[in-house]
């Protein structure tokens, strides 16, 4: 057939801008807006459509740690704290803190232009988790109200609109492929970036004086599907982790990144589709289970106390300031456990039948209705093929019990080796100002160090849009290295030279079960090692996939960034000597003596074409409220 | 002109996630613009339907169906393997009473 789209390939153009934002997700389009707003000239690209593009272009419906909204209980200090303690410190709260302060203003900016966060037609008036005199429906803890329920599907368009009302250039089907950087003053600074057209092939050199990086985390690691590689992960097929290989290409330092867990959700294998199944976790938070025989599953708190009422299980326990939950929050500790089903064990031995259901029909009517119909409805993947779709099969959740499978929320059990960059894995290492190593160049949203939430994504990306605009109004544009935009073009455009070979897939395949053999559960220094081996032998064997079209074409440079994270995530690996169970890494060679020099962030980036390594103390951002303060705004760039 | 040619094909897989019904369809491509992945093409003559290229790199998001300005035009159904089982509630009864503690 012929390609339907001009053909461009092996044309290059250029463009100038002050900010460029790499990434259209919540976290790219609030960090444009930001900087625009700042009166910066912007550009962004988008390798889908902004419109509905990334984990959260067809909804979200938690909205979480919004502790500046008028019903919270919480401190952004207290929550920032105990997110921290709850991770062990591997976690990121310069990220969590901006989050906590400012993710509610970034909240009624959306209501603003058009996103809704409130009941506004009283559909739920009256029920005990709306507050009557704002509208505003609380999720989780009832009584602290820190988590929000939102109507995420209206979210994407508004900040689309916003963008080109401000005149933000929105380059969709426009493809990062590099970041261009160049030696200032002894510093790797960023100048720009590469667009590839996933229509047309054109390249473009895109000069700017500041870069935001937005484009989420790695995926398609260890877990892929060659028939339906669109299933085999949680996010998006096109959210690979390119921000993460264009940064470790081009010298930028990371952490963390030895850190993944079993795998959750990988609906081309073992789960089912996410939020599609008798489950009481998240959007589904708390519905009633019951087991094969309809016998209710008890609800216990943190101390074993069955609960008794509905409403109980969205209230701390007893002398509990608040509990914890939501999207980074898998297995609490005790002072912020909140309410649960008994484990699966233990329901097991009291004998209990599968197969589990969720069962909402005698829930009180708002909450089933608040499940089924909002929460399932706006959340991302819910509103066509759970709710619309089950509804046309006569699904009616006053009347039928949906089956859950597996043991949990994840619908599925899988292999030590299946893992996954889920939760809040590791990502760009960065300051207050989320600039990273590389000078002018910041990073927002999931990209971030264990960042994970779209709330989360919406504040960083606000905060390092304001931090762009700043830098680039004193930085000079530079001009783009010549050579290396020539490399990068042959590079990207090879696959169309090459007749009869690979298929993207088959590379894909190798890479995920070589990360399976070598980077599974348990880890070794010789097993890394021969990762590393096999990573660089199918770097080679990429060279000979061919291609026909750009489309085919953004598969494969997918591919060679996907194998470049294999590598960052092996060195990373390689780092840590020793087994860290926040981090769920575990080695079988495991130094002991070297736990307590550990317990840091250590870092890594490359130079010279060799892997630098570096150590960071847990608490290396210091007193939370005086930084903030200091560098709020797009403020402390000459830190 | 380019030194390059492009030409494409359906890339099969086992799974068909879209469907679309001609007599609803306005071809006027929302769908194929919503998408992030680009699953989609235009359809190859006027009038025609949009072609689904690359059915096996749906994540099943949705975005093409709410995109859709014409109700029934497009539909997008999860594969066997993953649609889940639902029953009537008053159907879960105690076969064997006298088990629980
Ligand atoms: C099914 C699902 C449900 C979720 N529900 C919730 C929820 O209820 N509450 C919550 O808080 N969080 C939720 N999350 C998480 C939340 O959506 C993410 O944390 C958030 O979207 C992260 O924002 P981001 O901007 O970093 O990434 P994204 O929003 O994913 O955006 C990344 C963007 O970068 C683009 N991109 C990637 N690579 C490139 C490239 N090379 N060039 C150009 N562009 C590129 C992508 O196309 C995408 O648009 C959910 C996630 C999923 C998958
Ligand atoms: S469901 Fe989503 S991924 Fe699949 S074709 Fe539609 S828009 Fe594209
Ligand atoms: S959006 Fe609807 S009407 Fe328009 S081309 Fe797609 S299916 Fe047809």
């Amino acid at each position: 057939m012929e390609w339907p789209y001009d053909n461009e390939a092996g044309l290059l153009a250029e463009e100038d801008c002050d900010v460029l934002v790499l990434g259209g997700g919540l976290a790219g389009l609030h960090a444009a807006i930001a900087a625009a707003e700042k009166g910066a000239r912007v550009t962004l690209l988008e390798k889908g459509a902004a419109h509905r593009s990334g984990a959260a272009g067809t909804g979200f419906d938690h909205w979480e740690m919004a502790c500046t909204n008028p019903g919270c209980t919480v401190t952004p200090e207290e929550m920032t704290r105990a997110l921290e303690e709850e991770q062990d410190c591997f976690s990121n709260a310069i990220g969590h803190y901006i989050e906590t302060r400012e993710g509610w203003d970034r909240l009624l900016d959306l209501e603003k232009w058009g996103g809704k966060i409130r009941d506004t037609e009283g559909e739920f008036t009256g029920a005990p988790f709306r507050d009557d005199a704002t509208g505003l429906m609380y999720a989780y803890d009832y009584r602290n109200r820190y988590t929000l329920r939102v109507w995420g599907t209206t979210f994407k368009p508004a900040l689309v609109r916003r963008a080109r009302r401000l005149g933000v250039q929105l380059r969709d089907r426009t493809e990062a492929c590099a970041l261009l950087t160049c030696e200032a003053g002894g510093v790797k600074t960023g100048t720009g970036g590469l667009g590839f057209d996933t229509r047309t092939g054109r390249i473009t050199v895109f000069r700017a004086k500041a870069v935001v990086m937005a484009m989420s985390r790695p995926a398609r690691v260890w877990l892929f599907h060659s028939d339906l590689p669109g299933l085999c992960e949680f996010r998006p097929l096109s959210s690979i982790g390119s921000g993460h290989a264009m940064g470790w290409r081009a010298g930028m330092a990371f952490t963390m990144m030895e850190k993944s867990v079993r795998g959750e959700f990988s609906a081309a294998g073992r789960s089912f589709p996410p939020y599609g199944t008798g489950n009481n976790h998240n959007t589904w938070y708390a519905a009633t289970m019951v087991d094969a025989r309809g016998v209710e599953i008890p609800y216990v708190d943190r101390d074993g106390r069955e609960l008794k009422t509905v409403l109980e299980r969205y209230l701390p326990a007893p002398g509990q300031k608040f509990f914890l939950k939501g999207g980074v929050i898998d297995e609490p500790k005790y002072e912020w456990r909140g309410p649960e089903t008994l484990p699966f064990d233990e329901l097991m031995r009291r004998g209990y039948r599968l197969p589990f259901y969720a069962d909402l029909t005698g829930m009180p009517d708002s909450e089933r209705r608040v499940i089924w119909g909002m929460m399932v409805g706006q959340e991302a993947k819910t509103r066509i093929p759970i709710y619309e779709n089950y509804t046309e099969r006569g699904f009616d959740p006053a009347r039928h019990a949906l089956q859950s499978y597996g043991t949990g929320w994840q619908s599925a059990a899988f292999l030590a080796q299946e893992r996954q960059l889920f939760g809040a894995p590791g990502g760009v290492m960065h300051n207050w100002n989320l600039e990273t190593s590389l000078r002018n160049v910041f990073a927002a949203g999931d990209m971030l160090y264990a960042s994970d939430c779209a709330g989360h994504a919406c504040a960083t990306g606000h905060w390092a849009g304001q931090h762009a605009a700043e830098a680039a109004a004193r930085a000079p544009m530079r001009e783009a290295g010549r050579d290396f935009v020539e490399e990068t073009r042959q590079r990207l455009l090879h696959p169309l030279t090459v007749r009869d070979g690979l298929d993207w897939r088959e590379i894909n395949a190798a890479a995920a079960k070589a990360m399976q053999n070598y980077c599974g559960g348990v880890k070794c220094d010789s097993l890394l090692r021969q990762g590393l081996e096999a990573i660089g032998e199918l770097k080679q064997a990429a060279g000979e996939i061919s291609c026909r079209n750009p489309h085919e074409l953004v598969r494969t440079h997918e591919v060679s960034d996907i194998l470049d994270v294999c590598e960052l995530i092996l060195h990373a690996s390689l780092q840590r000597k020793c087994s860290c169970a926040p981090l769920f890494f575990e080695r079988s060679d495991s130094d002991e003596s070297l736990a307590a020099q550990e317990r840091c962030y250590l870092t890594l980036w490359r130079e010279d074409g060799a892997v630098r390594e570096g150590k960071v103390p847990l608490q290396f951002y210091g007193d939370l409220t005086s930084n903030y303060e200091k560098h709020r705004e797009g403020g402390g760039l000459d830190e | 002109m380019s030194e390059y040619r492009y030409t494409v094909e359906v890339t099969a897989s086992s799974v068909s996630p879209l469907a679309f019904d001609p007599s609803r369809c306005i071809g006027c491509c929302r769908c194929v613009e919503a998408c992030q992945i680009d699953v989609l093409l235009p359809p190859q003559r006027k009038g025609g339907v949009p072609r689904v290229v690359w059915p096996g790199e749906c994540w099943y998001c949705g975005a093409c169906v709410m995109e859709c300005p014409q109700k029934g035009a497009i539909r997008l159904r999860h594969p066997l393997m993953n649609q889940a089982r639902f029953v009537e509630r008053a159907s879960l009864r105690d076969e064997a009473p006298g088990k629980l503690p």
